[in-house]
């Protein structure tokens, strides 16, 4: 650094030197707590099975009966992803509408009256618990209760995902516009009739779309759900992982990103219809 | 329909000699009609080909069994080494999740580039082979990733980070891309014109300009990392989610819900620093 030459000197390099170091100090515990060794990877012990392993991947199996096997197991995939969704819908509409502030009767003057803001509140906190425990762990507590197979994973993602629909679905009818529902309420509709007349057809573009979204979603998660043992292409993936079966990791890589690109499309086609 | 009425309804056409054409199978409105008769096709086809065994699963039997396993799951065991063994796990997970993204942020940034067309002449040549490859990186989940990082790293949270970091790129590369062929032009522009060469434009005229927006994506990314993280070790790869498969494999319950707990308190942590962040930022 040339300190004798002030026209050259760099007036940060004080802050530089300290962030750089700061960070050092901040990262050095991570390192040591994760055993972040990337000599690792280039050992020849490790080297040997992941370079055999990869040499497999090609080419990938695609046998008649291994590709039957692997059509109907991203049919159960979807399967579960969809009959996943559907529970979770008959879950979290009901707890969706019994939770939103906006049907409130008494809210209609001023504050809401004491037992209907606490009964809201305790749903909303049901709706958080339900989404804040991630599916795979759903999963694996429902494959302990009712065993290896598809149930679980559709379990599993009826109800991690009826807390993110429920919880969402309020929001969206919180957002929008009150004053239809409002009016419909004040002149004494019931509640049910003011949410079909008024906030519905306000916001059902937005609750489909995200609905629509989440639909995808659930694809992915439910082919991952497999490899705690739920049933679809992430089981045998799992399997075929766990005895080194390269060419049938790599066929059933790519019908995953293919699974997953059209369910992108799919969802993003309608999306946009819907917009 | 009666064919004397004047033609009100745009969706029905009238031909010259003014019979009525049926609505077309394909309008707005059939649209609607068609998306509702698809879902339900697939929602039944779904429950029909999965055999869900529902009646074993609702049976006397299968409910005390989950009453059973619930009431198992109390208390949690909260003595104090099995805590710290639980801190230094939520601790490892945390740090799995920081350094994942980390790593990210830097293949992420470095894939980015070739993967931007940043001005109009610029020939691009790696564009659509980067994006395929940051594509598939996105496309394949963070568990998909470790489980085939175990072959090679073995079990341990070094693979977790791996997993985090390799998902991750994909998801940052591309948005990072993004957000470069997004940045105005100008004073890229105004430093090439002037013959300054391709790395020296990106440091001083476009990084300056997205780096507030590569900040937000990071910190978004790392929010959904840590939530990644804390399931993870169910293949075996470090974490909370170790912890949580080990005792359930073991059928030790007590250790089980404590471990589930923290993994609430972690994700009800994240969930509210991530939501007084993003309060703080808008202010």
């Amino acid at each position: 650094m040339p300190l004798d030459q002030p026209a050259l000197r760099d007036p940060a390099w004080l802050g530089r030197v300290f962030w750089w170091l700061a960070a050092a100090v901040i990262m050095w515990p991570l390192l040591v707590l994760t055993e972040f060794k990337p000599a690792l990877l280039f050992e020849p012990g490790a080297l040997k099975p992941t370079w055999h392993f990869l040499a497999d991947f090609f080419p990938p199996k695609l046998d008649a009966e291994f590709l039957t096997m692997l059509v109907r197991e991203t049919w159960r995939t979807v399967a579960i992803a969809t009959a996943g969704l559907t529970l979770a819908m008959l879950l979290a509409i009901p707890l969706c509408l019994l939770s939103v502030r906006v049907l409130s009767i008494s809210a209609l003057n001023g504050r809401m009256a004491l037992l209907p803001s606490v009964a809201r509140q305790a749903i909303r906190s049901v709706l958080i618990l339900l989404r804040s425990v991630p599916e795979l762990v759903w999963a694996l507590l429902f494959v302990r209760i009712v065993g290896l197979g598809p149930t679980s994973g559709v379990l599993a993602i009826a109800l991690a995902y009826s807390g993110m629909l429920g919880k969402v679905y309020a929001d969206i009818l919180e957002s929008d516009e009150p004053h239809a529902t409002q009016s419909l309420l004040r002149n004494g509709t019931g509640r049910l009739q003011a949410f079909f007349y008024a906030l519905l057809p306000q916001t059902a573009a937005e609750l489909t779309s995200y609905t629509v979204y989440r639909w995808e979603c659930a694809i992915r998660s439910s082919a991952v759900l497999g490899f705690v043992g739920a049933g679809g292409l992430g089981q045998q993936m799992d399997s075929s992982m766990k005895m080194f079966n390269g060419s049938e990791v790599c066929s059933m890589l790519i019908v995953f990103m293919l699974l997953v690109w059209l369910a992108d499309k799919i969802s993003a086609w309608l999306r946009q219809g819907l917009a | 329909m009666k064919s004397n009425t004047p033609p009100t309804n745009p969706n029905i056409s009238f031909s010259a000699d003014f019979r009525v054409v049926a609505p077309k199978l394909f309008d707005a409105r059939c649209t609607a009609c068609w998306f509702v008769v698809a879902v339900l096709c697939l929602v039944v086809a779904s429950f029909w080909s999965l055999d869900l065994q529902w009646a074993q699963f609702l049976s006397w039997s299968a409910l005390q069994k989950m009453g059973k396993f619930i009431a198992e799951l109390f208390p949690p065991n909260v003595e104090p080494a099995f805590l710290k063994k639980l801190f230094i796990a939520s601790l490892e997970t945390l740090a799995m999740s920081a350094l994942g993204t980390i790593l990210a942020v830097i293949l992420g940034l470095a894939l980015a580039l070739p993967a931007s067309k940043s001005h109009a002449e610029d020939p691009a040549r790696w564009r659509s082979a980067t994006r395929l490859i940051l594509n598939a990186l996105r496309s394949i989940p963070e568990l998909v990733w470790a489980a085939m990082l175990l072959i090679t790293v073995g079990l341990g949270p070094f693979a977790g980070i791996l997993a985090l970091a390799l998902h991750t790129t994909g998801v940052l590369g591309r948005l990072f891309a993004e957000a470069i062929e997004n940045a105005p032009a100008g004073p890229s522009f105004a430093l090439r014109t002037r013959g300054v060469g391709v790395g020296r434009v990106f440091i001083y005229a476009t990084l300056p300009q997205i780096l507030p927006q590569l900040l937000s994506y990071t910190l978004y990314r790392w929010e959904n990392n840590i939530r990644a993280a804390a399931i993870l070790g169910v293949v075996g790869a470090g974490g909370l989610g170790q912890m949580l498969s080990y005792h359930l494999s073991l059928f030790q319950m007590q250790e089980t819900s404590s471990v589930l707990m923290a993994m609430l308190v972690l994700v009800a942590l994240v969930d509210a620093l991530s939501y007084a962040s993003r309060k703080w930022l808008e202010s």
